[in-house]
């Protein structure tokens, strides 16, 4: 399916790594043997191989960002920030989205074959924290043949992995675009995902995790889905998408979801169930809450290492990553002498926000990554 | 962009300002100043500032600006962390002037202030004659709409440094892109100063 504006028909890669006897070791200590990452490019890396854009996802998402994949309707998940004239130009930019480690989307995670039983991994699989994920997207940047990113740019868990580039190869990123994440984890955010991970182990078919083969915790899985969905709104946005409608037609059973807000959690419950691993949700939302970009020190501190430039997204009305999580990395930004811009986008979507406000993204984007790649200090011309 | 058309208030400060120094610019609106600045003395340049579509401006301008209050933006610098932190017609906005203007100078090494002098000829003269709230080139909000906060004149400014121990180093008088030299506090619509402490 083409459409004006749009990369096209693209096809998601698959780089592997670590093999015996070159096994990752991961910040746990624990040794991990094969890895794959999936990963989809859109646009051409140039001679100088200076224009190299690592595009990072959030915890549901993938390696598909933009264009269509062969026969689906659906484009990719940032498909409106990614392609030609878009914020990231693929006319001008080489665009990466790589998946990450622990999910279940094509990269190495607990649904993969365990090579030393031939079984799936399950709860066998080591955990794995934001800063593997990073290192394993190192091996697939440099399979790639790129030594500096331009940028690195992600909203929520790919704002963390945004950090967490900064921190651990801050010679290897020329600029970096944290969205609507936090340096770490607050107590709400950390509470809101152990929520989600005890419905799934609640759920009787979760088998402590060995569940390959059967159904699966299903109803775990959607529950978990459904509290996510209700902290990326805001109040406003579930007020004007659903108001109290009710829908249609009464069903018999006395707790039937009567409203339409109940009718579309559930919906997006179910949904997600068909695309994502409940054992990958636990490793995922474990690796955020225990995430810290500095690891206990203050951040600005681990950011004097870098000269990278910086652009802080945060919007207004997010209140799972509240902007003021986003001004405390622009605060060590400040604090490091850092180039940096922090801009709060007035929104009403909650943290959906940043895969919604496409207009002002597109605007704070397009000219940090122009600035960034051209190396001015500032536009336009002037005379005396 | 010709070097006439910059408006004498930023020619002035582009003056006092040092070649490759770093400047803080407090309230810098859609980032003119720091656009010249940076341009014209090769500064190294950040603003801060409220208003959502001159972020979006500044940004497309290239610079380096935080979204945010001045009033609590100032805080977490360190002392002297710029040669020059500037207030150029934002400081009669804030809401704790006092605590700006001294949190600026810990943080500047050198702070210039911009603002409009409210005991200029033509705000004396509608205050007496009309009896009215001046509206003028340097103030040109009616009552009811006025951003501003607090209203001073040159007289009330030097008088504030003397007693807060300030030092006045440099200051330009203007009216109408022409610089005042006779009876600033009557006939100046608009005051700069480069202080320090």
């Amino acid at each position: 399916m083409e459409k004006k504006n749009s990369v096209g028909i693209v096809e998601t890669k698959y780089y592997t790594f670590a093999q015996v006897p070159n096994q990752l070791i991961l910040e746990s200590g624990e040794k991990l043997s094969p890895i794959t990452l999936a990963y989809e490019t859109y646009g051409a890396l140039n001679k100088e191989k200076n224009n190299a854009v690592l595009l990072l996802h959030a915890l549901s998402g993938d390696a598909h960002a933009a264009g269509f994949h062969k026969g689906q309707q659906r484009p990719g998940w940032w498909d409106s920030m990614v392609g030609p004239g878009k914020a990231f130009d693929t006319e001008k930019y080489f665009i990466i989205c790589s998946n990450i480690l622990g999910g279940c989307r094509g990269s190495t995670g607990p649904s993969s074959t365990n090579p030393s039983t031939s079984k799936p991994y399950a709860l066998d699989f080591p955990l794995v924290s934001i800063g593997d994920m990073v290192e394993c997207q190192r091996h697939l940047i440099d399979h790639l043949g790129i030594k500096k990113l331009l940028a690195v740019v992600g909203g929520s868990m790919g704002g963390m992995q945004a950090l967490a580039w900064l921190v651990r190869y801050p010679e290897r990123v020329k600029s970096a675009i944290p969205i609507a994440t936090a340096a770490r984890h607050s107590p709400q955010q950390i509470a809101f995902d152990e929520v989600g991970r005890q419905a799934i182990m609640a759920d009787p078919a979760w088998l402590e995790g060995n569940y390959y083969g059967g159904h699966g915790p299903s109803k775990g899985l959607a529950v978990a889905r459904m509290i996510g969905h209700i902290t990326y709104m805001s109040d406003t946005s579930m007020a004007e998408k659903f108001g109290r409608q009710k829908k249609d037609r009464r069903q018999p059973f006395k707790f039937t979801a009567d409203f339409e807000v109940e009718g579309y959690l559930q919906y997006r419950g179910d949904n997600f169930v068909k695309r994502f691993d409940a054992n990958s949700y636990l490793y995922i939302t474990k690796a955020m809450d225990n995430f810290d970009a500095s690891g206990g020190k203050p951040l600005y501190e681990i950011f004097k290492n870098t000269d990278a430039k910086v652009l802080v997204i945060a919007f207004k009305s997010d209140w799972l990553y509240p902007a003021y999580q986003s001004k405390e990395i622009a605060k060590a930004c400040k604090l490091a002498g850092l180039q940096a811009t922090y801009c709060e986008i007035s929104s009403t979507y909650g943290h959906d926000a940043f895969l919604l406000e496409v207009k002002e993204e597109t605007h704070l984007i397009k000219h940090f990554l122009k600035k960034v790649f051209y190396e001015y200090e500032v536009t336009g011309t002037y005379e005396i | 962009m010709k070097y006439e058309s910059i408006h004498l208030e930023h020619r002035v400060i582009l003056e006092w300002v040092k070649p490759k120094s770093s400047v803080l610019d407090l309230g810098c609106g859609n980032g003119e100043l720091l656009y010249i600045l940076i341009k014209e003395k090769n500064v190294r340049g950040q603003g801060i500032e409220i208003d959502d579509q001159s972020i979006y401006n500044c940004v497309a301008k290239g610079l380096n600006v935080f979204h945010g209050d001045i009033d609590s933006g100032l805080a977490e610098y360190s002392d002297k962390s710029f040669d020059y932190v500037i207030l150029n017609q934002s400081l009669q906005q804030v809401k704790h002037l006092n605590s700006v203007l001294l949190d600026s100078l810990r943080v500047g090494k050198k702070v210039i202030v911009g603002f409009p002098n409210f005991a200029s000829y033509s705000a004396r003269f509608q205050l007496f004659f009309r009896g009215k709230v001046p509206v003028t080139a340097s103030l040109p909000y009616a009552w009811h709409e006025t951003p501003n906060l607090h209203f001073f004149s040159i007289v009330d400014f030097l008088g504030y440094c003397r007693t807060a121990q300030v030092k006045a180093e440099k200051r330009a008088y203007l009216h109408t892109e022409k610089q005042v030299r006779l009876w600033p506090n009557l006939f100046a619509q608009t005051a700069l100063f480069l202080i320090s402490k």
